[in-house]
């Protein structure tokens, strides 16, 4: 329950029974591809638009997440997800098709966690049984709406980060085998007054290190209590930053501790620039790569802090400086808590 | 011989201000553009750009002022012989070239591929 002011602990362990992960043709060629449960080789989907490409990629890994579990779709009671693209229809659309009642998000790149949090909270007070939590992104898509035509192919400077194309969805239920959500951090709005678009990792390695460091201080533990801290799409300027605050903050956390999902998902000698990003960048590798690292025994206990640049082409046109979030949610494995 | 050593520098240093225009104004591509290509255009009007094609080749040539260059290269030479009317009809006059290619290769470029950004 509430614990300080902006973390939730929950007593009633919601587990997460199965996830679903689906990548595109870069994600297939990077570094975790067998972490995936479905990739595609074609950035289309068979589909005429990358929007409507982005509603599939959503849709397969809902299906995947209900397929992989025991339990049939309409014994789930919400669909919470959200996305990138205007008025997330990609993800509307996709709840059309799913058709279970549904809330949307939008937290950026933040949403997974948010989406994951808020869904371990409605199981955790008995508001539902099951929950689908997930979130998406395509590449193309929010080129297209966040850069320039991309047909002009203009330069990107280093800084700059790779949306993940692919989709990731979390099973909550109140009970059954799998990794146990145990608390979550609502992170609240920091803006550095950064008002550059490719260099994002820069702007939201504030909002994570406070995320960050309330979460310790409000549940009264210390770093060491996590076997991997993971933040959402920092990429390498944001990794840096980050630690170099989080060190100036006092908090002792040791650098193979400090782990990136942006700096997971692809190798090394792809086209990335700073990193990936993208709202389905922690949740395909915290659903799939993480969690199977839990299953496996490797990990037991996980900090995910999904980190989310709210701008929007508008507001980066008119000057105004990104406003930018992060949400931390706990996971730890089923045989110790 | 020395031509080509020119045509190289000046090549290379209209591109390194455009670089400087992006990185270090932080302009967008579109913002830089229109810059390199207003520039070139006002060079004409005071008859500096023509020397340095004269001296660099296609150094001067190839790099995006040069549009500006010819729109108000062509516009000045027809309102010699028009008046007026001369400068709207002159403008794409020596630029028709690289803007019908502009059109028929995107047409092409259309219909083989998947025209969405």
């Amino acid at each position: 329950m509430l614990t300080g002011h902006q973390t939730w602990v929950f007593n009633n362990k919601p587990v997460i029974i199965s996830t679903g992960t689906v990548g595109g043709p870069f994600e297939a060629n990077g570094n975790i591809p067998n972490d995936f449960d479905l990739l595609h080789d074609d950035m289309w989907l068979k589909q005429d638009s990358f929007e409507k490409a982005q509603q599939t990629l959503m849709e397969e890994a809902c299906q995947t997440a209900v397929k992989k579990s025991s339990i049939e779709k309409e014994q789930v009671q919400f669909f919470i997800s959200g996305d990138l693209i205007n008025q997330i229809t990609p993800t509307s659309f996709a709840a059309k098709t799913i058709g279970i009642p549904y809330f949307g998000l939008f937290n950026a790149c933040a949403t997974s966690m948010e989406s994951l949090a808020l869904s371990a909270m409605i199981i955790n007070a008995k508001g539902a049984n099951y929950i689908l939590s997930g979130t998406s992104s395509h590449n193309a898509a929010a080129e297209k709406q966040f850069r320039y035509p991309t047909e002009y192919g203009g330069q990107k400077p280093p800084t700059a980060q790779w949306t993940v194309t692919g989709a990731g969805c979390a099973l909550v239920a109140q009970d059954g085998q799998g990794p146990k959500i145990t608390s979550a951090t609502i992170g609240k709005i920091i803006d550095m007054g950064i008002t550059d678009p490719f260099n994002m990792g820069g702007a939201m390695a504030p909002a994570a290190v406070h995320t960050i460091e309330t979460h310790f201080k409000e549940r009264n533990i210390d770093p060491s209590y996590y076997d991997l801290i993971i933040t959402g799409d920092l990429g390498h300027i944001g990794r840096e930053i980050s630690l170099d605050l989080l060190k100036k903050r006092g908090l002792s956390i040791q650098e193979n501790q400090y782990v990136d999902c942006g700096l997971t998902i692809y190798r090394e000698g792809q086209p990335v620039l700073a990193g990936a990003s993208g709202p389905a960048c922690s949740a395909v590798v915290t659903y799939g790569h993480f969690l199977n690292r839990m299953k496996k025994g490797d990990l037991h206990r996980i900090l995910v802090v999904a980190t989310g640049a709210l701008h929007s082409p508008l507001s980066i046109q008119q000057n105004d400086p990104i406003p930018c979030i992060a949400h931390a949610v706990s996971i730890e494995s089923g045989s110790d808590v | 011989m020395m031509i080509f050593f020119w045509a190289f520098v000046v090549g290379g240093a209209i591109c390194v201000i455009g670089q400087l225009l992006l990185d270090v104004l932080k302009l967008n591509p579109g913002q830089t553009l229109t810059i390199l290509v207003v520039s070139g255009a006002i060079l004409d009007g005071f008859g500096l750009y023509e020397p340095l094609i004269d001296f660099a080749g296609a150094g001067a040539t190839v790099p995006i002022t040069s549009f500006g260059n010819s729109l108000v290269h062509g516009a000045m030479a027809e309102a010699e012989t028009h008046g007026l009317v001369g400068v709207v009809t002159g403008m794409f006059e020596v630029t028709s070239a690289g803007i019908s290619a502009a059109i028929i290769f995107g047409v092409i470029g259309a219909l083989i591929f998947k025209p969405k950004g």
